[in-house]
This record gives structure tokens, sequence and C-alpha cells, in this order.
């Protein structure tokens, strides 16, 4: 609570809605991330649609069943998911108004997610040393592309954690950090899912 | 090492064309002079302050439309080359690889950097004012935004004087516009001039959503907001939808060309026809997102010139909306020929023509309100009847195009030429054009000439019908699109004649519209009501131009034509002269971020269509920087006080 008290007011007379004739900010960007979100999940919807279609497509390369290695796979699955409810752990931290929390269970977060890429660097590199590229098959160019976009929104997703953890030490729990933590929590959730949808449609209906 | 630099150059700059030649030297020549003039009157202080790093929606708004205006000169350019080359049988003014640039960058321009910023332009300069809000929801993504889409567009325009311009049809389909046929930068330029400002259009797509949804006068209940913002929102709701497939499959032709991916290569696996559905997939909703604004003008303009209420509003709502939803079911009928068989051909013929049903009730919605209402014909209302005219040829060959059977014979020939510039030009383009008309008072603080205007708007529809009722015939005859020449034998010349005089009409008449503006300009007079037309929406309501914070109180809405009932109240009982209690107005401050970060982005597209590496990673850190620095900046907004907001007032209202 102290933290909120200490330097919440600083930026309080802008973001919250204490004047009545505008709405309030803070609510208003949140909901604008949620049709942000509406509109990743087309992009992703085009990529899962475009991995369908081109699966079979193997070009006399290798398919799934000789390139994944499910153990790493699984691993990394559940690494993510476990930074999913740490996330959690994070807003539940913000909630009770306690910012070493938030930014530890953030920090935690951010850790699994790069532990995440590390593991899908690792196995992108395995695959080009077996000579499976994205330019082998149609089912190559899909799969690198669909899964190397939910890594490429990770990592952005890592940069964005670090620079809020750095504001959160700068300014504290106020209502632009609050938004901004909710934002990203939200992010990493949706993240979280479209893995779900990739693990099993990629991986497990692949190596079946 | 002059040697080397000789050989880049040929292959960088574009040679061996007087025409590139003569453009070259008109570029080099207008930089020189914006330079010199922006230093000799020492306005970049100015531009820099006022313009680029503006977060005011009205000003956005004019950036928007001004650079509309100049790409609908370099797509009409393009378009009168085009007819000069085929008024004639057997004419060699242009090249067949030259016209295949010119008839790609003019379905790219008019529809991409021509349509959409004039959409937006509108958007920006009516919507906020329409629904009483004093800006949009998110000022800085509203900037970067249209600097997105300007930095966009002056990529795709490069391509004309560096490294080639793009030769596979507007929307690019595959396997021509993938490496193996299509070697050159042109196609590169295509994908990352569209992305970029593609990005900008999503993000503004979102922005309107949460105005209109979040943002409305007090009072104002959804169903008691004017038409316009309506057909905005039902346009937004398809860019959200629709521009993320753009983007996504764009990103895939890219992967293709860049790291020899095989989505849509004809080995390797890939699918030439998976591009052609997703593109239309996001091709389809496109057309509706740029009419249903124009839709939503019309709405206005026949309300206030009828002086009556909209006939059947909630009609007029639910038909957009189901237009907005409908948009995505139709995308195959593009493409019929495919063979995909009779059970999904009936299925989007079906949709297709379903689609015909909420426009007719719009039509008769427009009619029914001007059905005794006292109408007076200022050039927006004369373009709504040229459109309501126009619109309902088009619409009907909308529909005989849609009988897949019959559209075996109709694909890819004049016929679906002329229908779909019916459609647009007489959609979309007599609409904005009846917008700006309609709004510039309330932009400038003057209206445009009428008579001239009324010059150019029978120079416009008597070109239109001149130009393209003639290449309904020639489709029937056997012309098909993108053809280059044809022979004496065929019997086509004397209509293609009549077309191409038709088009030189409609670029008469543009100049028309030109010398309005400048003539309006010089003989300027003022309009001090800012209320010219007589109109029913908030945005008459307060001075012309509006002042940067729009409303100095926030208006109190109790109905749907809020200031035309204000103003019947006003007469029944004089206003009170206690003057309205003024507070404190929460603005957003400048930002420099959008034009910089834009400028990155521009780096980025450019070192990608080169191949140089260093360009386009520097490019794109320069992007991330700039997302951080805005993110750690926390000194973004400021409020006006009550004194600035009384002495604005006091000058405005005299």
């Amino acid at each position: 609570m102290a933290q909120l008290n200490d330097s919440g007011h600083a930026n309080q007379h802008v973001s919250s809605s204490d004047h009545h004739d505008h709405p309030d900010m803070e609510e208003m960007r949140t909901f604008g991330f949620w049709i942000y979100l509406m509109t990743d999940v087309i992009i992703f919807g085009t990529l899962f649609a475009a991995y369908i279609v081109l699966q079979g497509n193997r070009n006399g390369g290798p398919g799934p069943e000789e390139l994944f290695q499910m153990g790493g796979i699984i691993a990394s699955t559940f690494i993510l998911l476990t930074s999913s409810y740490t996330s959690g752990l994070a807003v539940l931290a913000m909630h009770k108004g306690n910012r070493q929390a938030l930014m530890g269970w953030l920090g935690v977060t951010a850790l699994l997610g790069a532990t995440f890429i590390v593991l899908e660097v690792n196995e992108f590199i395995h695959l080009v040393h077996e000579g499976a590229t994205i330019s082998t098959s149609a089912f190559l160019s899909a799969f690198f592309t669909l899964v190397g976009t939910h890594g490429l929104h990770v990592s952005i997703g890592l940069v964005w954690m670090i620079a809020l953890i750095i504001q959160l030490a700068k300014h504290g729990i106020t209502p632009v950090t609050k938004r901004k933590v909710n934002v990203i929590s939200l992010f990493w959730h949706f993240l979280d899912v479209v893995w779900i949808f990739v693990f099993t449609i990629v991986y497990l209906m692949g190596v079946r | 090492m002059w040697e080397n630099v000789k050989s880049f150059a040929s292959e960088f700059f574009v040679t061996g064309d007087p025409l590139i030649y003569g453009a070259d030297i008109s570029i080099v020549l207008t930089i020189i002079g914006i330079v010199f003039g922006l230093t000799y009157f020492k306005k970049w202080g100015w531009l820099w302050r006022e313009w680029l790093t503006t977060v005011d929606h009205k000003k956005i708004g004019i950036m928007y439309i001004l650079s509309a205006f100049l790409m609908l000169f370099r797509g009409g350019v393009d378009a009168l080359l085009m007819r000069a080359q085929l008024a004639m049988p057997e004419l060699n003014l242009l090249a067949p690889d030259h016209y295949n640039q010119i008839f790609t960058t003019h379905g790219v321009i008019m529809i991409l950097f021509m349509a959409m910023p004039f959409m937006f332009g509108l958007f920006n300069v009516v919507v906020p004012l329409q629904i009483g809000a004093r800006d949009v929801a998110y000022p800085f993504l509203n900037a970067l935004s249209f600097w997105l889409f300007f930095f966009g567009a002056m990529l795709f325009n490069l391509s004309f004087v560096i490294g080639g311009s793009p030769d596979s049809g507007w929307l690019a389909y595959p396997p021509y516009s993938e490496r193996m046929f299509n070697p050159g930068v042109g196609q590169d330029f295509y994908i990352w001039g569209i992305q970029i400002s593609g990005i900008g259009s999503l993000m503004t797509g979102i922005n309107f959503i949460v105005t209109i949804l979040k943002m409305r006068a007090p009072g104002m209940k959804l169903m008691k907001m004017p038409m316009f913002p309506w057909s905005v929102l039902s346009s937004c709701i398809a860019i959200i939808f629709s521009f993320p497939i753009l983007t996504a499959t764009l990103a895939l032709l890219f992967l293709d060309r860049y790291l020899g991916a095989h989505f849509f290569t004809l080995d390797g696996g890939g699918n030439p026809m998976m591009y052609i559905n997703l593109i239309w997939m996001w091709g389809h909703p496109e057309v509706y997102i740029i009419v249903l604004p124009a839709f939503g003008i019309y709405s206005e303009i026949v309300s206030t010139f009828a002086k009556k209420k909209l006939f059947g509003y909630k009609s007029m709502v639910y038909a957009m909306m189901i237009i907005s939803i409908l948009s995505f079911l139709v995308w195959a009928h593009h493409f019929f020929t495919m063979g995909s068989g009779a059970d999904v051909n009936a299925f989007f013929a079906l949709t297709t023509m379903l689609i015909a049903i909420p426009t007719g009730v719009k039509v008769f919605n427009w009619l029914f309100t001007m059905f005794r209402g006292k109408i007076t014909f200022e050039t927006p209302m004369l373009w709504t009847l040229g459109f309501i005219v126009c619109f309902l040829v088009g619409g009907m060959t909308g529909v005989l195009l849609s009988v897949a059977p019959a559209d075996f014979q109709f694909h890819n020939s004049y016929f679906l030429v002329a229908h779909f510039h019916n459609t647009i030009i007489g959609g979309v383009v007599f609409g904005y054009f009846a917008g700006l008309y309609y709004w510039w008072p309330k932009l400038f603080g003057f209206k445009l000439n009428e008579r001239i205007g009324k010059w150019a708007f029978w120079f416009w529809n008597i070109g239109f019908y001149a130009c393209f009722m003639p290449q309904y015939v020639l489709g029937l005859m056997g012309m098909t699109r993108r053809l280059v020449t044809y022979g004496w034998d065929k019997g086509w010349w004397e209509m293609n004649l009549v077309s191409t005089i038709g088009a030189g009409l409609m670029g008469i008449a543009f100049l028309f519209q030109v010398w309005q503006i400048v003539y309006s300009v010089k003989h300027l007079q003022k309009d001090e009501t800012g209320d010219p037309w007589n109109g029913r929406t908030l945005e008459w309501s307060i001075p012309s131009p509006a002042p940067y914070y729009n409303f100095a109180t926030l208006p109190q809405v109790s109905s749907q034509d809020e200031w035309w009932e204000e103003k019947q109240r006003r007469e029944r009982e004089p206003l009170s002269l206690a003057p309205p209690k003024l507070e404190p107005i929460h603005m957003p401050k400048n930002s420099g971020i959008p034009f910089v970060m834009s400028m990155f982005w521009f780096a980025a597209g450019f070192g990608f269509v080169f191949d140089w590496l260093w360009l386009t990673i520097s490019g794109l850190v320069g992007v991330a920087v700039c997302m951080l620095v805005h993110s750690f900046n926390y000194d973004t907004d400021y409020y006006i006080p009550v004194e600035d907001i009384k002495r604005t007032e006091a000058a405005i209202r005299g």
C-alpha cells in the first residue's frame, strides 16, 4: 500500500476519471488492447489456416514424425504455461499493492519466457541441421512461420516486460502502470492460449 | 570506383523512359521548391510544431485528405495514360511491360493510397465533432497511423523512379508475383508500401471503434448517434477483421520472395490459389470498408438538404451492420472460375445476391427521406443524387456478375472493369467528394465556390458515363482486362475512343475541382455562422474552423438530430444568457515520435526491398527505440486552463 500512496498521486490527476467530462483513459486503453488482441487472433488464424492447408505438402522432405522431438516441446509447453501462472500471481500482487512481489513475479515470468525462447531457438537450429529449412517444403515454410510468429510475439513481450519492470521501479503502482501490467498480462495469457493451439495442431496432431 | 557507381546507379534508378526522366526532374524541382520555400519563409519550425508533431484529429484529417488528393492526381494520370494507349488500335504509346506497371500502380494507388486516406481523413475531421468528443480515443496512435500511411505511400511511389514499379496487378497474384517470375524489386516495394500503411489502417480501425463506443457526448445513446459515425463503426469492424488477413498474407508472400519459402510457389508444394483466397478474404471486405462511410455521408447530406429527419434510421443501421458481416462471406465470387464446384459457387453466388437487399433498403431510405422534402441542390446534394443513379447501375451489374454460370463469360472482361469502376467511382469517390464539399466549411471556415463546383460535377458525371458505359459493351464483345492493345479487325475501336474521351472529361473535371479550391481561397467569403447548410448534427453547433479543443463545454444530447432540435428549442424560447460553466480541458500533448518512428519503418522497408540488411536492422531497431521512448514518457497530457478557453472562445465568437 505504501508504494501506492507514495507515488500513486503523481499521475493520478492525469489518468483517473476525477474529471467527469472525459472518459476514463486507462479503461479505454485496456479496451483498445482487447480489440488489438482480436486482430492478432485473425493473424494467427490465417497462419493456422495456411499450416493446415499445406501440412501435407512435404515435397519429398521430412515430415513431423521424423522432425519433432516431443520431450523438449512438452518441457517448453510446461514452462510457458507456468509463466502464464506467474504473470497471474504478478497481477494479484499488484492488486494487493505489493510492488516488490509484483516486480518479482514479472521477473520470474520473463525468465520463464526467455527459457521458452532459448528452447525454441535450439529446436529451430536442430531442424536446420537436419536439413529442414523454411525453403525445404511448403509444410516447413508454414511450420516455421507459424511457430516463429508466436516466438516473435513472446520475444517482443519479453522486451516489453523488462521495460515495464523498470517503469514500476521508477513510478510504483499508479493507475498508468496498473493498466500496463494488466495489458501485458492479457497479452501473455493470449500467447499461452495460442501456444496451446500450436502444441495441439502442429505437434500433437503432427506426431500422431 | 566510378564504374561501380555507374553500374549501381543504372540498376538503382529507373532509366530509359522519357516519361520517367520527366518525373525525376519534377520530383527534384518540387523538393528543391519545398525546401527553399520553407527556408525562405522560415517555416520549418511551424511545419514541425503545427503539422508534423500534431495529434489534433482535425489537422491529421486535413493531411490525410491532402495526401489523398495528390494520390488521386497520380492515379488519375496512370488512368489517362492507359486510356490514351487504348484510344485506337495498335498504338505504341506504352510498351507492354510499362503498361503492366501502370495498371498495377493505378489500382493500388486508387484503392489504398487514395480512397483509404480520403476516408480516414473524413473519419478524423467529422467523427469526434459529430459525437461531441474532444479528440479520438488514442490521439498519439492516430498520428502514428497517418505517418505510417504517409511513409508507406511514399515507399510505394518511390518505385516509379527507383528500382522499378510492381507489375503484377493490384492484388499481385502468384505465381507471377513470386521471385521466380518477378525478380525485380517492384514487387517488394508493393509488399512493404502496403504493409507499412496497412498497420496504420488497422490501428485507425481500432481507434475509431473505441472512440465511437466510449467517447460519445453525455446522453448520446448509440441509437441517437448520427448516421455517419454508424457507418464508420461498421466500416471499422470490417477493418479489424480483414486487415490482419492482408498483413499475414503479404508477410507470407514476402517470406516466399525473401527467404525462399513455398507458400504460393508452383514448386516445393506451394499453393497459389491459397493466396487468391486469402487476399480476397481481405479484398472483398475492403471494398465495403471504403463504401460504407460513403453511405453514411449520403445519409447526412440527404437529410440536411431535404430538411427532414432521415427515413428509416433503424433499418439503415441494421443494413450497414449486415453489409459489414456479409462482406466476409462473398470472397470466392472473385474467382468462380477456380473450379471449386457448383455447391461452393452456388453458396457464394447467393451470399453476393443477398447483399443487394440491405443495399436496396438504403437506397429506398434515401429516396423516402427526399420524398416531400424541401430539397435544395447545392453541390453536396448534387453528388448524392449523381451517386444514387450511378450506384444503382453498378449494383445491378454486380448482381449480373454474381450469377456464377454467367460469370464464366464476364470474368476478367471489360464488363467487370466497368462494374467495379461504376461502384467505386459512383459509390466511393462521389461520396467522398460530397462529404468534402459538405464539411469543407467546417474544416476551413468558408464554402467552396458552387458555380465551379457544378461544372466539376457535370464534367465528372458525363465523363464517367462516356468512359464506362462503352466498357460494358466492350466486355460483352470479348475485350479482356489488362489488354495492352488490340487489332483493327476486332471492331472495338469506336467504343474505346468514346471511353478515352470520357476519361479525358473526368481529367478536366479534376482540374475544375483544383481551380474551385484555388478560386474559393482567393475570393474568400468567411462563414461566420458555423452552420452554413442549416445542419442537423453537433458539428454545426460550434464555430468553423473548430477550436483545437472542439467543444468548450460538452453538449448534452437528448435526440437524434440534436442540433436541429436545439435550434427549434431556441426559437421557441430564446437562450438564457447565463454563460455555461467552463472547466479545464484535458488534452494530449504533441509528439514527434509518430513521425520519426514512421521514418524508421520506411528505412526498414527500403532495406527489405533492396536486401540491405544493415538498413533493415537499423530501421527496426529505430522503431523499437521509438516505442520504448514513448512507453517511458509519462508526460503525455495537459490541461487547458479556463482562462485560455475563455480567451479563445471570445476571439472566435467575436
